[in-house]
């Protein structure tokens, strides 16, 4: 059994358009479906989550979306402001406008103090033990990295002073390998294997986080074997499909084209699959989700997704 | 001035009137009467600026560059192609690889290589954000020594190469500097991925308001008098809890040094926002017709539209073919399922002559079955994507679609079996 879902703090990540938060939301709901209470977070506040679980839009504040399954979205200023409150034990009352304006302004030009918010949110569930698991639904991964190597940057950049300090703890938590672990999501395609290659480089090189699976979304079924296959062929051929569609009354032809394009479409991937395997150390382990033939998403194929990543980790 | 922005929900009959003095072409983006009435052909002799942008992984960067290609191809400009992040084997077939900021030009054998006449010019640049800002320091620096503390100062060395914000900024501001100081016909960009698509857009206004801000001038001021007024100190003693003083004498410092360009950046980051709203510029949303990633589109070409920026087109990537929409297709799909054992049997001798061991009913009948559902399992997709098309609430001029290759597109002549889709 994969022990993935034993840590406590799961980042997701992948290139846009590769199905981030479907995994994110799918590896959360399997979870609780496990007798874990876990916390989903959406990052990019997008909204796409509460779409996954068909719910109300969620909020910094996080919500009961279904049993032992709760959902928040990332929001830095009320980040910042329970950052005060919990970590430095400074009172915000009312306005917090100008001061959290000043913070933004010092957080563009000051890099990682943003993350750090961010971040430090997560480790701090981490640490309270509110949660078995927290699930991120984090940046695409063009961005992942600034946030994972926040804390260690932060840590570089100042020498002293609070933030300092919560750094250290922060940094405890993201590199126990027991703990915190990056997911990464990404298509049998060749921009997001390339990406994910890379991604798996630079987390290795730039955080102190563990790669602690990747996920390959919209993988095409196997339509034939070998004998199979010269069989199909066959039946493509002029003659056997002028005589099909005379039996069943109608042109085969665009059956058969399809089937064509399904091998090919299948085949084109299965390189790049074979790439992915190649540029990621064998010790991370690779799951797998079939293409699933629709196109809309919600909570039933929230649910098919699960069902999928269930039976990859051996559940 | 309101009229454009309130309609682009509600379309039908009452698209916008032209407005006096407005560029004619501004109006074209909600008349759902012209939609399709365009050419990608068209609108890429008029413009000057293309600005591809959209979601992740739709295909985006290839979409720019085919644009280019057919515009170098076909109306023989001298086109430049300023890309983000292009695919290993696509920069590759470009001559992409490692030349940083530079802009170079593809040979014209790569065209004939490619089946090709070679027309007009077609030059490739990546953007290299590192680069850039740094060229940016050097132009607005006041002096030497500025210069010089600025390009080691820890803070920006961290902004101009980690910080992906700063991408947005640095890729509209190259665009400016190449329009405005080169001939080219027509400039294609690729915009990079964004948490927001749309943050490229407000990043010049980001800019100049951040360069403008009182706070900044309060930041720096206790670090130049040593004189705390009574409304900033508890921002400071909280800013010192929080960051360390020396942290914050840093952040001073950079602040202090970035001010001496004050200026020159703010001018500057006005000219980029201008030439965004320029008749001569155009916007490319690319998208797939997956739910998804066209909401995402939908949403940016709503805000381009509201922003009185110009929609020229809408391209949809990857769409299933046609063939797979046919209610023939179905009834035979089905029938091979039903039929199937039937059916094997009346193919079987036929089989049996081409080659003996391809003559088992058994194997036939589930060939038949494998592929009828397959067939079924992809008009499934095939008519979501219709749906979605159908629903779409922006109907530029133009509305490509672009099928679903079977290869992925990493040289010249793919570009160009691309570009023909979306050209007409």
């Amino acid at each position: 059994m994969n022990p993935l879902l034993d840590l406590k703090l799961l980042f997701v990540t992948g290139k846009g358009g590769v199905g981030k938060t479907t995994v994110a939301s799918a590896l959360a709901l399997l979870a609780s479906q496990r007798g874990k209470r876990v916390l989903i977070c959406e990052v990019d506040a997008k909204g796409d989550v509460a779409g996954f679980y068909e719910t109300s839009p969620t909020a910094f504040h996080e919500r009961e979306v279904l049993p032992g399954l709760y959902a928040m979205t990332m929001d830095t200023e009320a980040s910042l402001r329970e950052y005060l409150k919990l970590q430095l034990r400074i009172p915000v009352v009312g306005r917090i406008g100008p001061l959290a304006k000043a913070f933004d302004f010092v957080a563009t030009a000051a890099p990682g103090v943003r993350e750090i918010l961010t971040v430090g949110k997560f480790c701090y569930e981490v640490r309270e033990r509110h949660y078995d698991l927290v699930v991120v639904d984090a940046p695409a991964s063009g961005h992942i990295i600034g946030q994972l190597a926040a804390p260690q940057a932060i840590n570089s950049l100042v020498k002293v002073g609070l933030i300092r300090s919560q750094t250290d703890w922060m940094l405890d938590i993201l590199s126990d390998a027991h703990k915190t672990g990056l997911v990464a999501v990404c298509t049998p395609e060749e921009m997001p294997v390339s990406e994910t290659i890379e991604l798996a480089a630079r987390v290795r090189d730039e955080t102190t986080v563990q790669l602690s699976a990747v996920v390959v979304n919209r993988v095409l079924p196997e339509l034939f074997g070998r004998q199979e296959e010269a069989v199909f062929d066959a039946l493509g051929g002029a003659g056997p499909l002028t005589r099909l569609s005379e039996l069943v009354g109608g042109d085969a032809g665009p059956v058969f084209d399809a089937a064509r394009l399904a091998v090919t479409m299948r085949r084109t991937r299965a390189t790049h699959l074979d790439r992915l395997r190649q540029g990621i150390d064998s010790a991370v382990p690779l799951l797998y989700l079939p293409y699933l033939f629709t196109r809309s998403h919600g909570l039933r194929t929230t649910r098919q997704v699960a069902a999928s990543l269930g039976e990859e980790l051996g559940f | 001035m309101a009229a454009e922005r309130a309609s682009h929900r509600g379309r039908a009959g009452r698209s916008a009137p032209a407005e006096s003095g407005e560029a004619p072409d501004r109006r074209q983006s909600l008349q759902t009467s012209s939609a399709g009435s365009g050419s990608m052909d068209g609108l890429l002799a008029t413009k000057e600026i293309v600005i591809a942008c959209g979601p992740g992984g739709v295909g985006k960067t290839t979409t720019a560059a085919a644009a280019g290609v057919m515009a170098a191809v076909r109306h023989g400009s001298k086109v430049l192609v300023l890309t983000v992040d292009p695919a290993k084997r696509l920069a590759n077939a470009l001559g992409l690889d490692g030349i940083g900021n530079a802009e170079h030009r593809v040979p014209d054998e790569a065209f004939r290589a490619a089946g090709l006449k070679p027309r007009g010019e077609l030059w490739v640049a990546m953007l290299d954000t590192k680069e850039s800002w740094d060229a940016l320091i050097r132009r607005h620096a006041p002096d030497k020594q500025t210069r010089e503390e600025i390009l080691a100062n820890p803070l920006y060395q961290n902004i101009s190469g980690k910080f992906v914000q700063s991408h947005d900024y640095i890729a509209m501001e190259r665009l400016y500097e190449i329009h405005s100081e080169s001939d080219y016909d027509l400039i294609v960009v690729d915009t990079p991925p964004t948490r927001n698509a749309l943050d490229f857009l407000d990043a010049p206004q980001r800019m100049a308001d951040f360069f403008s801000s009182r706070l900044l001038r309060w930041l720096i001021v206790p670090y130049r008098s040593r004189l705390v007024n009574m409304a900033t100190k508890p921002f400071y003693s909280i800013a010192d809890r929080i960051l360390g003083t020396e942290f914050l004498a840093d952040i001073s410092e950079f602040f202090i040094l970035f001010q001496s360009m004050y200026d020159g950046f703010v001018e500057r980051s006005e000219s980029v926002g201008r030439l965004l709203s320029d008749r001569r510029t155009t916007f490319l949303v690319v998208s797939t017709l997956e739910a998804v990633p066209l909401r995402e589109a939908e949403y940016f070409a709503e805000q381009l539209v509201s922003r009185r920026l110009h929609l020229g087109a809408i391209v949809l990537n990857k769409v299933l073919p046609d063939y797979l929409r046919g209610s023939e297709g179905t009834v035979v799909a089905d029938a091979m399922n039903e039929r199937s054992d039937e059916l094997s049997a009346l193919l079987a001798p036929e089989l049996a002559a081409l080659d003996p061991v391809m003559g088992d009913t058994d194997q036939i009948s589930r060939v038949l079955g494998e592929v009828a559902d397959s067939y079924l399992n992809f008009q499934v997709v095939a008519l979501r994507e219709m749906e979605e098309r159908a629903m779409l609430s922006v109907v530029p001029d133009v509305l490509a679609t672009v099928p679903f290759f079977d290869t992925d597109i990493f040289d010249l002549a793919g570009l160009v079996r691309l570009g023909e889709q979306i050209w007409e």
